[in-house]
């Protein structure tokens, strides 16, 4: 039986997915009607994986997150609506229309983007927990990246980096089975991937991606040993993609049952039946997350509608900083 | 009567030595890191002795994992330090690249300004050791084609001093590619060299016939060449780019105004190069000042090969440059 201050946690969290589902269902319908262009990547059954972790992490840590980020994002508390004004390409959104999709950064919840080269964040993430190791902070870095960068050089030599000088970072695995459209048994010699921590000296883990509550307890075993100073951690969620990878994908390399069978273990539907299970919440209360969530929706297209283009004179504005250090 | 300069005699490499230790004395967020930077001492002995009296955190010995510690790097940038990266050689540094185009160079532009990388990171280029075709090549030129980094080509022993402390001063991107011929030069170096400026170009011997545009080590080689050539009642207009990207245009277009000649000599190869892109430049933007059209002097065409005869005929030499020269004023 959840404790109250523990029903308080889990509402949150069901919220915190459903509004990642609500946006990215909102997200494909934008895209269909061509007001997003570009790649778009849907976080649709993964929602557990970030929402779970944030929970984990206080305003001063980091996180460096890949190129399927809308969730990532979200969870880590940055506006909706300038997110949505970003995937419009508006000057409102959270990189002025510079990014897109697949590049959302935020400076002001440390949120060091948005890198869609696979595994290209990693010693990204590396060399900002370095920063806060040689200057004293007590920081955790938590960097995303799927079970695809596994394969990437940059994975390795990131993780051996910060086995080696014992830095501050959270790997956070998003193994969702397939590297785009190639299963990891076709692509990994020796596919358990918590497993390659111990290459690196680094401890590691996996969990129930489906779980939200059970990534956050992992999450949070990991973050408090990092905190504690022991050093990297590598935590594997194993998770599933319940749309196609881009919105270009015929999705050939798996099977409609397999996608069902994975449905069956809906992050949200879980959550909620285990919550009215225990008879901390019904569908009144469900009804009422819902309509919340569709408002914050709503406002954050509205947002992203109402937004501007930027002048195409500030083309090559920030190609460099507009003025050296003093 | 102003106070004469005291001078010291000093090497290239103890120059940026010397400009690394100062840069890690004025500012604690300024750190070494690289392949053999610490207990080897460095593979050109640039950072000997700085272990000693930095200690391992700030000289940091990293793994062969050139990608990686060059995203640490960027990394440690965002994260408010002031990192140099050393990277071996040039050829070394293509396993980083996507770490330098596609992080490096285009975080600030991609988040709409929020993240600059204040990241310097020195590298080894160029031929003439013999250490042939994955060692020696001059690769500044693509890096120069980059938006959202600035190259630096230190030549001389107050560039190598001076240009670091400024270079870490920006707060973009900054890479400096130091000829690694030019490490065991040896000469006069004020004992009062500080920053320098890395905007502009340098005339570094003034003319009216021909202006030779170069940088890093063909700087000397131009040099050469123009002593000859004045001995013969040729006066060559040397300039020392110093910054491949940006380009100081002026500079090298006002000395073009005087002398109506302009040869480029670039130790990088000739087909989609920094000299094509001069080269054009000046046709944009000087085209009716010339008498005679804009000529080039690069490296071969080939990988650079290890036979000492083999490698010098892939390069700019000093004969090349005065035999085109003395055709380009003759004929012009």
């Amino acid at each position: 039986m959840l404790k109250p201050i523990e029903k308080d946690n889990a509402i949150r969290q069901l919220r915190q997915m459903l509004l990642i589902r609500r946006f990215e269902e909102k997200s494909a319908e934008l895209y269909s009607a061509t007001k997003i262009r570009g790649f778009l990547h849907l976080y649709n059954g993964e929602e557990a994986v970030a929402v779970g972790v944030m929970a984990t992490l206080t305003p001063e840590d980091a996180v460096v997150a890949t190129y399927r980020e809308h969730g990532q994002a979200l969870a880590r508390g940055m506006n909706a609506g300038k997110i949505m004004a970003e995937m419009y390409g508006k000057q409102e959104g959270c990189c002025r229309g510079r990014g897109g999709s697949m590049h959302l950064f935020d400076v002001a919840t440390r949120f060091y983007g948005g890198n869609a080269i696979v595994g290209g964040g990693i010693p990204l993430a590396v060399g900002l927990a370095l920063a806060d190791k040689m200057q004293g902070r007590n920081r955790v870095t938590c960097c995303f990246f799927g079970d695809g960068a596994v394969a990437e050089g940059d994975f390795h030599e990131a993780l051996n980096l910060a086995g080696l000088w014992r830095l501050p970072v959270l790997f956070l695995c998003e193994n969702n089975l397939y590297a785009m459209g190639t299963a990891l048994c076709y692509t990994q010699a020796a596919s358990d991937i918590a497993a390659k921590g111990a290459n690196y000296g680094i401890t590691a883990a996996f969990v129930d991606g489906m779980d939200v509550l059970a990534v956050e307890a992992a999450a949070r075993t990991a973050v408090d040993h990092i905190r504690q100073g022991n050093g990297p951690y590598l935590l594997e969620c194993r998770t599933y993609r319940f749309r196609p990878h881009s919105m270009f994908d015929t999705e050939l390399y798996r099977t409609k049952e397999e996608v069902d069978r994975w449905k069956q273990r809906d992050p949200i539907e879980l959550l909620a039946a285990s919550l009215c299970e225990a008879h901390l919440f019904d569908e009144q209360e469900r009804a009422v997350l819902e309509q919340d969530v569709a408002r914050e929706i709503e406002e954050a297209v509205a947002f992203a509608e109402n937004g501007t283009w930027e002048p195409v004179e500030e083309l090559t504005r920030f190609v460099s900083s507009a003025r050296r250090a003093a | 009567m102003s106070e004469q300069t005291a001078m010291q005699t000093t090497t290239y490499r103890e120059a940026v030595k010397q400009a690394i230790r100062e840069a890690m004395i004025k500012d604690e967020r300024v750190f070494l890191m690289g392949e053999d930077v610490g207990h080897y001492g460095g593979c050109y002995a640039v950072s000997k002795g700085l272990l000693e009296e930095f200690g391992p955190e700030r000289i940091r010995d990293t793994p062969l994992s050139e990608s990686g510690f060059v995203g640490a790097g960027i990394g440690a940038a965002l994260g408010g330090m002031r990192p140099i990266v050393e990277v071996m050689t040039v050829n070394f540094s293509l396993l980083a690249l996507d770490q330098i185009l596609n992080s490096a160079a285009t975080l600030l532009h991609m988040s709409g300004g929020q993240f600059n990388v204040p990241l310097v990171i020195r590298m080894a280029t160029g031929a003439g050791k013999q250490l042939a075709a994955q060692h020696a090549h001059s690769l500044e030129g693509w890096f120069a084609h980059i938006p959202g980094i600035r190259i630096l080509s230190p030549a001389t022993l107050e560039d190598a001093r001076g240009m670091l402390w400024t270079a870490l001063q920006d707060p973009d991107p900054v890479l400096i590619f130091e000829n690694n011929t030019l490490y065991n030069m040896e000469g006069p170096m004020a004992e009062n060299s500080g920053p320098v400026d890395i905007d502009t170009a340098r005339v570094r011997r003034p003319g009216s016939d021909i202006t030779l545009i170069t940088y890093s080590a063909s700087l000397f080689k131009c040099l050469a060449a123009a002593e000859t050539l004045s001995a013969e009642g040729i006066e060559a207009e040397v300039i020392d780019l110093r910054s491949l990207r940006p380009l100081d245009d002026a500079t090298y277009l006002a000395s073009i105004g005087k002398t109506r000649h302009v040869l480029i000599v670039d130790e990088g190869w000739r087909s989609g190069s920094l000299s094509a892109e001069i080269s054009a430049r000046i046709m944009e933007q000087a085209f009716y000042e010339l008498d005679h059209p804009v000529e080039r002097i690069c490296s071969a065409e080939v990988p650079i090969p290890y036979a000492r005869h083999m490698e010098d005929a892939a390069l700019p030499q000093v004969e090349t440059i005065i035999a085109t020269v003395r055709r380009m004023v003759r004929h012009g």
